[in-house]
């Protein structure tokens, strides 16, 4: 067996270990920078055309070269808003029941099961929500129907992010709690809920990130109508990524332009979301731990 | 096992290595193309057929869509590419091998296909066609549909309208055709993707949209003729310019190839063309490539696949509802394999 040397010559190891783990982590930064300067450079021409009308006007008619995005930036929202509705009370309840409640006989096969759930393709989700949900129980290609199985989506995620941090609840909180005479209903609002709040609100967010920007079951069931500024759940819509992979194959050249803008939009929101997120998460942890 | 043997087995692994991607550059060339889902069905069963007599020769063609298909192209990712429509004016200048040859493969009639409670039978004018997809006319039993159906049993029925979710050169064709039939009704103009009416239905693909007529009482679509009669759709007859009502069939598909002008490179349109017997919304497909070719081997099997697709190939049409092209365009088709050459 080699021994280990930390002081004799095999320092070399330990600064080219240094700098390829920092040239991998500014790779990361390069790349997301490379893809914001790329697809910005190419939105131009329709932003040049449009200008800021192409977030506050609602008609898209590429014959007509006319591109106003805000229908679908309302179906984004929209849907993704559908989806936090269902999702979010389903995935809290789910993680309160795995941590609070069942005996890990039940819980270790379920957070196997949310995780299975994590690693359904989501066309496959796109796939049956066409079959069951529009055809079968006639909810049509609609932003409920969309919504419906963005938050099936999204409850994995939800749920096994809130398990984690509702983990780090302290035991002495909780018994505290129940010493007091809480029941257990009374002993997760008074110990649980606060202590982890931050961290759900993190989690929500991280779900509602990919709510939105998820691309292939949107397509397939959101219905592709353009113009719909609609509170109307069952009528059909369309979002932002949906419309990108539906116009993309056939699209020419300002047309092309007006979908890299849609990617452009997502791109900006989904980071400013995900940022949000991830800020909440880390203050919820760092309390969590008493830093 | 010896020492010996285990070298030998050693040596034999490496050889097979080593000799296997030789043996396959030497005797194998691949061609590789993409676009036109249109014209999918043709290549994928022109490739089977083709392959029989050209063994050592690798085909393939991914869809993706005819504008993919250009884009591909012209960035010469592919060695051809499949269109139903031809490079626009402004795209042009993209194109990084210089110039390229249209080569039509097929016609294709587009269909309006219906799902009308008790009718079996419909005659739809370009007109009334035109106020059905743009939501001017909202029912069954509307005067204008009446009028050119006598005696059919029209019911109180809403219309809904099925279109394509993706942009398409299905989309394209049908529009163009409105656009042009149906002058100073057809409001939405043409293109791949269209400002259809909120209130109507998308679909994916053909397919998707046939699926939507098929599953939904009072609706109509614009589906190729081969998902429509796979899918067991009714269709409707259109009025052509003669002014006679003809049903979406192959024959009537390549009696509109006959009653076309096609220009010295092979460009043309069949949409609305003359002819009693043509189907008046016949949309076409081409193959395209470079005119110069850099690799012989590669120049050599794209003329003979070329060739199968204009000639022997177009046999196998029919069997897949599409229909072949006229004699006369066909010819061209051949003639013009000339102008490829290996630079």
């Amino acid at each position: 067996m080699q021994e280990l040397d930390l002081r004799g010559n095999k320092a070399y190891l330990d600064r080219a270990f240094r700098w390829s783990a920092a040239g991998a982590a500014a790779l990361v930064l390069l790349i997301l920078g490379l893809i914001a300067v790329t697809i910005t450079g190419r939105s131009l021409p329709v932003f040049h055309e449009m200008g800021l009308k192409f977030f506050t006007t609602t008609r898209w008619s590429p014959p007509d070269a006319l591109f106003g995005a805000l229908p679908f930036i309302w179906g984004t929202a929209f849907t993704a808003l559908i989806a936090l509705v269902i999702a979010v009370p389903i995935s809290l309840g789910m993680a309160l029941f795995m941590t609070q409640v069942a005996p890990p006989a039940i819980r270790r096969p379920m957070v196997y099961m949310i995780d299975l759930l994590a690693g359904v393709p989501s066309v496959v989700f796109g796939l049956w929500g066409v079959l069951v949900l529009s055809q079968h129980f006639g909810l049509g290609r609609s932003f409920l129907t969309a919504g419906i199985i963005l938050a099936i989506m999204i409850i994995p995620i939800i749920t096994s992010l809130s398990r984690e941090v509702i983990e780090t609840t302290p035991p002495g909180d909780k018994e505290g709690a129940l010493a007091l005479g809480c029941t257990r209903w009374e002993m997760i609002g008074a110990a649980v809920v606060p202590h982890s709040a931050g961290g759900l609100v993190g989690a929500v967010m991280l779900g509602l990130g990919r709510a939105m920007g998820e691309t292939i079951a949107a397509a397939l069931v959101i219905g592709s109508a353009l113009g719909q500024l609609t509170l109307h759940p069952l009528s059909p819509g369309n979002s932002m990524p949906a419309v990108i992979a539906n116009e993309w194959g056939e699209a020419d050249t300002l047309h092309k332009s007006a979908l890299i803008a849609l990617a452009v939009t997502l791109f900006v929101i989904t980071i400013v979301v995900n940022l949000i997120a991830t800020a909440i998460v880390q203050r919820s942890m760092r309390r969590a731990q008493g830093l | 096992m010896s020492k010996s043997s285990i070298l030998t087995w050693a040596l034999a692994v490496v050889g097979l290595g080593l000799t296997a991607p030789r043996l396959a550059s030497a005797a194998g060339t691949t061609l590789n193309g993409s676009g036109s889902t249109l014209s999918k069905p043709y290549q994928e069963v022109a490739i089977e057929e083709f392959k029989k007599s050209h063994k050592d020769l690798t085909i393939n063609y991914g869809g993706g869509g005819s504008g993919k298909g250009r884009q591909d192209l012209a960035d010469m990712v592919v060695d051809f590419a499949g269109s139903d429509s031809p490079y626009k004016e402004a795209d042009m200048v993209k194109i990084k091998g210089g110039e390229v040859l249209y080569f039509p493969i097929l016609l294709g009639p587009i269909t309006v296909s219906f799902n009308v409670t008790g009718v079996d039978k419909l005659n739809l004018s370009p007109e009334t066609i035109a106020k059905i997809f743009q939501r001017d006319i909202k029912k069954w039993n509307d005067k204008a549909i009446a009028a050119e159906n006598a005696g059919a049993k029209l019911p109180d029925e809403d219309i809904v309208v099925a279109h394509r979710a993706d942009g398409s050169g299905t989309t394209q064709n049908f529009t163009e055709y409105l656009n042009g039939a149906a002058k100073g009704v057809w409001k939405l103009k043409s293109g791949s993707t269209v400002e259809w009416p909120a209130d109507t239905q998308a679909g994916q693909g053909n397919g998707g949209v046939a699926q939507i007529v098929k599953s939904t009482k009072g609706a109509v679509g614009y589906v190729d003729l081969s998902d429509a009669k796979a899918s067991g759709l009714k269709f409707a007859s259109v009025k052509n310019q003669a002014g006679k009502f003809v049903d979406p069939t192959t024959a009537a598909a390549s009696a509109a190839g006959d009653g076309i002008e096609v220009k010295p490179n092979l460009l043309f349109s069949a949409l609305n063309a003359k002819g009693d017997k043509s189907y008046p919304i016949t949309c076409q497909t081409w193959v395209i490539v470079y005119a110069r070719q850099t690799d012989k081997a590669k120049a050599e099997a794209l003329k003979a696949y070329l060739k199968f697709l204009v000639k022997d190939g177009q046999k196998l049409l029919s069997e897949i509802d599409y229909a072949p092209l006229p004699r006369s365009l066909g010819d061209k088709a051949l003639k013009q394999l000339e102008k490829i050459q290996v630079k």
